[in-house]
């Protein structure tokens, strides 16, 4: 493996140590692992986290617009409670917290308790799971869809609404909307190298992709035979629009009674007559002339079929180490949800209108 | 026969020094269903857990459980940080106050951690996970105390059990965490989870009763 890491066990420390240096802006606290600023105004705390690796995710969103904290765990691995228990302490102005939690197990029970303990001292806490990967059919057999890259989008979103100074209870509705309006599918062509592991998680052909892949390395569901972008492209376009509607069983924080209450929810349905926010999302080692011949097929996908590309974002974003491939975000949104997007944020990985 | 409250402080150790060794191994069996990070995670926390110890030693079980479980907690990530976190936070309850246990003790011990495991994870007999372990463990012991069976008896039978439901898990499909997205791909391996479970459990054997 070669790697430019000094010492496998530092990464996660070093790249931070990193960021803080180069903006000053960004205050990161070492035990436990936390990054958070000052916004300009009060506001509702925004507060995410999960593995490292994904990165500009999410340390990289801190700024005003969007996200005040994150807590990066381990490579791949969910952050412990006691990172977001300190963060939240600290970024809380009193108008409450709110945790962005992709669905994976690990991140959701670290946060569920990270949530309890808060809720022990009288800090007002929500916490919205994302879980846009269609790629992950049924709930029932399975932990439920991941998050992915849509987190991008929610993030920026539901920060532009709280800049605005809208309430705990108004960012959480936004950002269950946004969850229900999104969809994401990714595609891997090589897989990642997890540097403690320090070999490649899966092994590809030179004619195979992993079809369906999250952002760990895991395999994704099937292994299907690589023709040519086009096509590819195509595969990705009817997985994100032809997907039925999914309900499942988000855990949600009651605050009044104190305790974990399941609400069933669904999915929002895709129409003509929406305009889409398209996320086409590099996982890491993918050229960015590959990204944009992508989104040139997709673009020409939707025109054909109808879809209305209102705004896009082709980048890295939600990466998987140095994963080749790649991920696509559509986010089905009306003119409020635009307008939040077309907002000012000025962060370290994203940056308009400031 | 009882468990000596050094006898508790020597598992514990020995744990450490498991998944100190068995680190490559467990984080394979991740690699194989999972993000292969379990090794490294249960390492991480274990580390922590043998250095923490050493400031508590005067204390009683129920300390000492409670005490692992909140260093758990914080130190290992992933799914299974909370899940054994909450494991020990839990059984630290019937530990309280005493300074050794009975079988009886032990066997309110694991059932208490491992209800707090579900009541967190929702985990189901057959899911594929650590609690496929527990679960089996709890039953050995159950029927050990039934029998009348002494400590000894007890223990030897609990080391066999974990290492039966390790194994069953083999052939189970994961229907919760990471490995439940491979769906019937899952099938054929042995939960990392199950694993870490069985080598804690087999760690206990092997001090009070000497290796089997
Ligand atoms: N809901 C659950 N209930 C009980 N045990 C579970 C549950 N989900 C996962 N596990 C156990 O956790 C083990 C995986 O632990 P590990 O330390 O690898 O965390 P992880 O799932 O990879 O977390 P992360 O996704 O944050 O990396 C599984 O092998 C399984 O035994
Ligand atoms: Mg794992």
């Amino acid at each position: 493996m070669k790697k430019l890491i000094n010492n496998v066990d530092d990464i996660v420390k070093e790249q931070l140590e990193g960021m803080a240096l180069a903006h000053p802006e960004l205050k990161f606290n070492d035990e436990p692992r936390y990054v958070w600023h000052e916004p300009k105004q009060k506001q509702v705390a925004l507060l995410s986290g999960g593995g490292s690796g994904h990165e500009p995710l999410h340390a990289g969103f801190i700024g005003d617009g969007m996200l005040t904290g994150a807590c990066p765990g381990e490579v791949f691995t969910s952050p412990t409670p006691d990172q977001m228990y300190e963060c939240a302490q600290k970024v809380d102005a009193g108008e409450g917290v709110l945790f962005f939690v992709k669905n994976y197990t690990g991140d959701v029970l670290n946060f569920e308790t990270a949530v309890e303990l808060l809720h022990g001292d009288d800090v007002k806490v929500g916490s919205i799971i994302i879980d846009d990967d269609v790629a992950v059919k049924d709930s029932l057999y399975t932990a439920g869809r991941r998050g992915v890259a849509a987190t991008v989008l929610l993030e920026k979103i539901v920060g532009a609404a709280a800049a605005q100074g809208q309430s705990l209870e108004q960012c959480e509705a936004l950002a269950r909307r946004v969850n229900n309006q999104a969809r994401s599918f990714g595609v891997a062509l090589q897989a990642c190298t997890v540097p403690a592991a320090g070999k490649p998680s899966f092994v590809l052909a030179d004619n195979e992709v992993e079809f369906g892949v999250g952002i760990h390395g895991e395999p994704g569901i099937e292994r299907r035979e690589f023709t040519d972008v086009k096509t590819l492209v195509e595969q990705v376009f009817s997985e994100l629009v032809d997907c039925p509607d999914y309900s499942r069983t988000l855990r949600e924080w009651d605050r009044e009674k104190g305790e974990w209450t399941e609400l069933e929810t669904t999915t929002e349905r895709f129409d003509l007559d929406s305009e889409y926010i398209v996320l086409v999302n590099g996982l890491g080692g993918t050229p960015q002339c590959e990204l944009l011949g992508v989104y040139r097929e997709f673009a020409l996908k939707c025109k054909a079929t109808g879809y209305n590309i209102g705004r896009q974002l082709i980048g890295d974003y939600c990466t998987a180490l140095n994963m080749e491939g790649f991920s696509i975000t559509m986010l089905k949104a009306d003119k409020e949800l635009l307008e939040l997007w077309d907002a000012a944020v000025n962060t370290p990985a994203l940056r308009w209108k400031c | 026969m009882t468990i000596e409250k050094s006898q508790i402080l020597n598992w514990l150790n020995s744990c450490a020094d498991i998944f100190a060794k068995e680190r490559d191994y467990l984080t394979q069996l991740d690699a194989d269903i999972g993000d292969a990070d379990h090794g490294i995670n249960m390492n991480r926390g274990f580390e922590r857990v043998k250095d923490k110890i050493t400031t508590i030693e005067d204390q009683d079980i129920g300390t000492i459980f409670k005490t692992t479980g909140m260093t758990l907690l914080s130190s290992v990530g992933g799914a299974s940080g909370p899940l054994y976190g909450t494991f020990f936070i839990r059984a630290a309850a019937a530990g309280n106050g005493k300074q050794s246990i009975d079988l009886n003790d032990l066997c309110q011990i694991f059932s208490d951690g491992v209800d707090g495991v579900v009541a967190r994870g929702k985990a189901q007999p057959g899911d594929k996970t650590m609690c496929d372990v527990w679960w089996t463990v709890v039953e050995a012991l159950e029927k050990s105390k039934d029998e009348g069976q002494d400590l000894q008896q007890a223990l030897v039978a609990m080391g066999e059990a974990s290492e039966k439901g390790a194994a069953a898990t083999i052939e189970m499909q994961a229907k919760k965490g990471r490995a439940s997205y491979l769906g019937e791909r899952s099938i054929g391996h042995q939960d990392p989870g199950a694993t870490s479970s069985m080598m804690m459990v087999k760690a206990l054997r092997d001090v009070v009763v000497g290796q089997a």
